[in-house]
Parts: structure tokens; C-alpha cells; sequence
């Protein structure tokens, strides 16, 4: 009988941790199928961040590492500058790239470093049970935020991939979310992409994917899925941010 | 072998590139910006990578990268760097990852000041990182030594999955002196365990320091401790000087040695049977040949450049059979041969006490 689905080989038969609904799996599915498709689990090293995806190493085929919080950029700089024929991913959440790993991830950025960073935005930090993430939207309650997040206390949410943006280093920095089948086949069309700009030598390239948190969050899956659309993505608006391979709006003004 | 005349830094940034070293990661900091001079002109000719990270937190974690690819790659730092490097070295402990770590010690606490200073010796050989970690520390006393230890330290590293540090001072780092460079043959450790991309010919590896099970974690420790223990039967070094007759033994490391070397040639001068023993390796600290320096000791004098730390090993490698006193001075003031000399009479005067 011919196969029609199986589970990518880039990926482990580990049972994965994550809650019911959290949309993490679907994320690692797309990597991983990426890996797959690209045929480059053999070359490819992996670092996985602290936070919900801590334990990423043992979910992923290829050689992976284990960095310390936020550090999961410098780790990769590290592998990447030993080995620059091999692919270096991380997989990182927004505590990890926004809040105590915000250095490393704008520094890799404009050192153009030729990595992928697969960034999780799930506005909490979900791993140590749901307090206020550089993501958190302004009254969004959370562990750390009990009466919402007060942007006059806490600031304002972090934009990551359209602060990502601005530097020269930067070869892609897109958003994508996975809340519905075409959201999910457009973050796999830019995880590829990254993934191919580093074949080709193009730079640093960041996939932003909005994911949700039905377990701090305090709302099912579906009502969680809900919330990513009508609260998340006003805020964070899904788009190529920069894409060094084609013009941008302004180049072409020009 | 020929012979040139080197400043300290970047002798030991030569002798890494000789030893195999592949990458260098690292931030601005005094006392020890010669070595990270020397390596952005040098290490890239050599076929190596020079890179200056955004922090010392990144160059550590930039050192784990790289070490978990299987490549020799060291980072340098002063002091107040080397503290920002603690939760990195603990990470390449706990996942057994080799690596070289320069400090070029500096006075301390905080920002402290850019003299030389041996106020590490207790982050450095007690408590590097959180958690049941040790590192090998090696504590060279001339620029000759700071050549002859970096290629030790790359190869006990890879030998026993532990992090390597040249605890050196800015005395040494700053100081010209002549030096060869012995002939090194390329190391061959195997490191099948380096995350360098399987290749689809062997299962994937994994460079991880986390476990979640008590009984898992528990185990991993007391394995890693195993190569503390087995480090401390085999791997110390040490130095003697006078010792044999020696009623007073000066025991100190690194540029205090040279010092105390002076003052202990003087008071021989004068008829002091005095003796120095130096610690070349100070962890493993090497207590049996304290012992040895020690069999006719009346006193012992530890000379630091800090308020007395090493003075703690001396003393429980001794097990307080013999009285040991102290002389400091720390903040960037380095002791006179005169002022360790006017210890150690006085000590022979006391010596029946």
C-alpha cells in the first residue's frame, strides 16, 4: 500500500511533552520535514533553548545541543564557525530570544551570522507556568501580570522580527502563525526558506511563528487558537519583515 | 630550539594556535587584551576563527558551540569577565565539554582594578560555576610556562571532558621574557560524542547538561566526580625549590613564587635553611607533594597576592600537622622579595614554637 502521511524522519519517536492543543508539535513537525525534504538530517546540529521546547534534543533526529537560557544564538555561532558546511538551527521561545537571550539574538543578527532561528511566540512563558513574557500583550493577564500587564509597569511588547529587520545582517525575518491550515503550509514555505538561505550563504534568517498556550493561557485549544487570531495577530501582523532575495516596498519606491 | 623574546599574553595565544586551538572567542578586557590582539592577526592565517563576541556570556557559550563541535577552542578573559563566564563553564561541565579558559587575573571584588592580583583562587578551584563542577587549573609562574601549560591544558581538556583554566596574573600576561616553543604533535583524541552532524552513519548525538530524574542526575555526577578523583591520583604538578633540608617552606604559585623564590635565595644567604614549593597544577591541588616539600618543615608560609585563600589547601593538605602562616597583599600590590624575606626570619625565629 502506498504511504501517504508518516512521521518525518528528522523526527524522534520520543513522546513529546507538550500540552493538549499547544501548537509546539506542529512546529517541530515543520522543521523537521523541512530537514526531511532538504535531505540534511546528517549535516544539520540543532540547539534548543530552556523553556517548553528544553527538551527539543530528544524530539529532533539530527546531532542537537542543549544551551543555557537565551544563549541558544552563541551556541550556534559557535557550531556554525566550526563547522560552516554543516546547517545550525535553533529552536527558541520568546523568554529565550526577547527577554534574558535579547543580546545574543541581536548580535548574530547583525553579525549576519548564517544560521535559522525558529522563534516561538507564544506571549508567556509557558515551561515554569505562565508569567509575563517580553511578548505579553499590554492587560493580558498572566502569573506575574494578576491585574494585566500594565504597559506604564511592564513596557510594551517586544516586535521581534521587525526590530530583526532593521539590521544589515539580517537575510530573512518573517512572521507566520500556525493556527490554520493555510498559516500552517505558509510557516512551513518560510522555515524552508530560511533553511535554504543558509544553504546558499544569504545571511541570518528568523521565522517568528505565533503559537499558542492553552494551558497558561487558561482557554481550550480552540478558544486558544481564537485568541491568537483576534488578539495576537493584530499585534504581531504576519509578513515578510525583510527577505534580502526579493525587493523590498521601499527599494522598489525608490 | 630558538628562542624569542615574548610578552606573556601572547606567548599563550601562540602556543594555543600550536596546540590545535581552532576558535577564539572573546571580549575586550585588561589585563589580557594581548591575547585576543594576537589571535585576531594570527588564528585566521592559521586556518582558525577569531571572533569577538557581543559579551563574555556570549563568548563562553560561543566556547560551548564550538567544543560540543568537536573543535579545540578556548576564551580569555580578566577577572570581572571570567565571573560573567561562571554560568557557561558550569554548562560545559555538566555537559563534558574540553575547552581552554585564560584568566588573566585582576584586583577584585567588583570592578576592582587592572594590576595583578591572585584574589580567583577560590572561584577558580572551588566554585567556577553552580553545581558539582571543577575545572583543571593550572597556574604558570613564567612566560615559558604559560606556553608549556596552554598545550597541557588543551590536551588533559579533551582527555577528561573537563574544561581547562590558565589562572594567570597581569604580571605574567604583561611581562617579556624569552620562550621556545616546543615541537607539538597534533593531539588525537577521539571525540566520538561531538554534535558535529551524524551524517545518517551513527545515532544523533546530544550535548545536554539537563536531567530531569534525581537518579539520572545523581549518577552523572558521580561519574564526572570519578575523573575529579582520578585527576587528583595522576594529573598534579608541582615545583620545589630547596626543599629537602627546608625548616621554613614557602609554598605560593604563580608571580608570587617568582617572588618568593628571591626572598628564599636571600635567607639561604643568611644561613635560613628555607625551601619554596610551588603548586604548578591548584586543582588538582597536589597535597601529596606539599607532603613531600614539607617532611622537614617546621613552618610553612603561604604568599599570595590576595587576603589568603590558597592558605586553606595548604593547611588541609597538611592536616595542620605543621603551623602555617600567611603573608598577603592583594589589590593589585604585588609583595617584595624584602617583605617575604622579613617573614620568613621571622618564622625561623619561631621557629621551635
Amino acid at each position: 500500500m502506498a504511504v501517504v502521511f508518516e512521521k518525518p524522519h528528522a523526527l524522534t519517536d520520543v513522546d513529546l511533552h507538550y500540552c493538549p492543543g499547544c501548537t509546539h508539535g506542529i512546529i517541530h513537525r515543520l522543521v523537521a520535514e523541512v530537514i526531511d525534504e532538504m535531505g540534511i538530517e546528517g549535516d544539520t546540529i540543532g540547539v534548543c533553548p530552556v523553556g517548553c521546547s528544553v527538551m527539543a534534543y530528544d524530539y529532533f533526529n539530527c546531532d542537537m545541543i542543549e544551551a543555557a537560557h537565551g544563549r541558544a544564538p552563541a551556541v550556534a555561532t559557535g557550531v556554525k564557525r566550526s563547522l560552516p558546511e554543516k546547517f545550525v538551527f535553533t529552536y527558541q521561545g520568546d523568554g529565550d530570544v526577547a527577554a534574558i537571550g535579547t543580546a545574543e539574538t541581536v548580535h548574530a543578527a547583525s553579525r549576519g551570522e548564517n544560521i535559522v532561528i525558529v522563534f516561538v511566540n507564544n506571549t508567556t512563558y509557558g515551561m515554569t507556568g505562565g508569567q509575563m513574557a517580553p511578548t505579553t500583550l499590554p492587560k493580558q493577564v498572566t502569573q506575574t501580570t494578576p491585574f494585566g500587564r500594565d504597559t506604564a509597569v511592564n513596557g510594551f511588547p517586544i516586535r521581534v522580527v521587525e526590530m530583526l529587520a532593521t539590521l544589515s545582517g539580517t537575510a530573512l525575518a518573517a512572521r507566520v502563525a500556525v493556527d490554520t491550515v493555510p498559516h500552517v503550509k505558509e510557516a512551513k514555505k518560510m522555515i524552508r526558506k530560511a533553511f535554504e538561505n543558509q544553504k546558499n550563504k544569504t545571511g541570518f534568517s528568523v521565522v517568528e511563528v505565533l503559537s499558542t498556550c492553552p494551558t497558561n493561557w487558561g482557554l481550550s485549544p480552540v478558544d486558544s487558537l481564537t485568541r491568537l487570531q483576534e488578539e495576537m495577530i493584530p499585534y504581531y501582523p504576519l509578513g515578510i519583515y525583510k527577505d534580502v532575495n526579493v525587493r523590498t516596498v521601499r527599494e522598489v519606491n525608490a | 630550539m630558538e628562542k624569542m623574546l615574548m610578552k606573556g599574553n601572547e606567548a599563550l595565544a601562540e602556543a594555543a594556535i600550536r596546540a590545535g586551538c581552532k576558535c577564539f572567542f572573546g571580549y575586550p578586557i585588561t589585563p589580557q587584551t594581548e591575547v585576543a590582539a594576537y589571535l585576531s592577526r594570527q588564528l585566521p592565517k592559521n586556518g582558525g576563527v577569531f571572533l569577538q563576541a557581543e559579551s563574555e556570556v556570549a563568548a563562553i557559550n560561543m566556547v560551548y558551540g564550538a567544543a560540543a563541535a568537536g573543535v579545540r577552542t578556548m576564551t580569555s578573559s580578566s577577572s570581572p569577565g571570567i565571573s560573567l563566564k561562571a554560568e557557561g563553564i558550569s554548562y560545559l561541565c555538566g555537559a563534558d565539554l574540553p575547552c581552554v579558559i585564560i584568566n588573566v587575573q585582576r584586583g577584585g571584588p567588583g570592578l576592582g582594578g587592572i594590576q595583578p592580583s591572585q584574589a580567583d583562587y577560590w572561584q577558580a578551584t572551588k566554585a567556577l560555576g553552580h553545581g558539582d563542577s571543577r575545572v583543571f587549573v593550572y597556574a604558570p609562574n613564567s612566560v615559558q610556562e604559560m606556553v608549556n601549560l596552554v598545550v597541557i591544558a588543551f590536551d588533559k581538556a579533551d582527555e577528561y571532558r573537563v574544561p581547562a583554566m590558565i589562572l594567570a596574573d597581569g604580571l605574567l600576561g604583561q611581562m617579556m621574557e624569552p620562550v621556545s616553543f616546543p615541537e607539538i604533535s597534533a593531539n588525537k583524541t577521539e571525540k566520538p560524542w561531538a554534535t558535529d552532524g551524524h551524517g545518517n552513519n551513527r545515532p544523533h548525538n546530544i550535548a545536554n547538561s539537563l536531567y530531569l530524574k534525581p537518579d539520572v542526575l545523581e549518577n552523572s555526577i558521580w561519574e564526572r566526580d570519578s575523573r575529579y578523583k582520578q585527576m587528583e591520583m595522576t594529573e598534579t604538578m608541582a615545583d620545589y625549590y630547596c626543599c629537602d633540608d627546608a625548616e621554613i617552606v614557602v609554598a605560593a604559585y604563580g608571580a608570587s613564587s617568582r617572588i618568593c623564590k628571591s626572598a628564599v635565595k636571600a635567607a639561604r644567604d643568611q644561613g635560613i635553611k628555607a625551601g619554596l614549593f610551588r603548586p604548578v597544577t591548584l586543582f588538582p591541588f597536589p597535597k601529596n607533594e606539599l607532603k613531600t616539600a614539607c617532611r622537614n618543615a617546621k613552618k610553612v608560609l603561604t604568599v599570595e597576592m590576595s587576603t589568603g585563600q590558597m592558605v586553606e589547601d595548604v593547611k588541609l593538605a597538611l592536616e595542620c600537622k605543621i603551623p602555617v602562616e600567611f603573608y598577603g597583599r592583594t589589590g593589585g600590590i604585588i609583595p617584595t622579595p624584602d617583605e617575604v624575606l622579613a617573614e620568613i626570619k621571622k618564622l625561623n625565629e619561631n621557629k621551635g614554637e
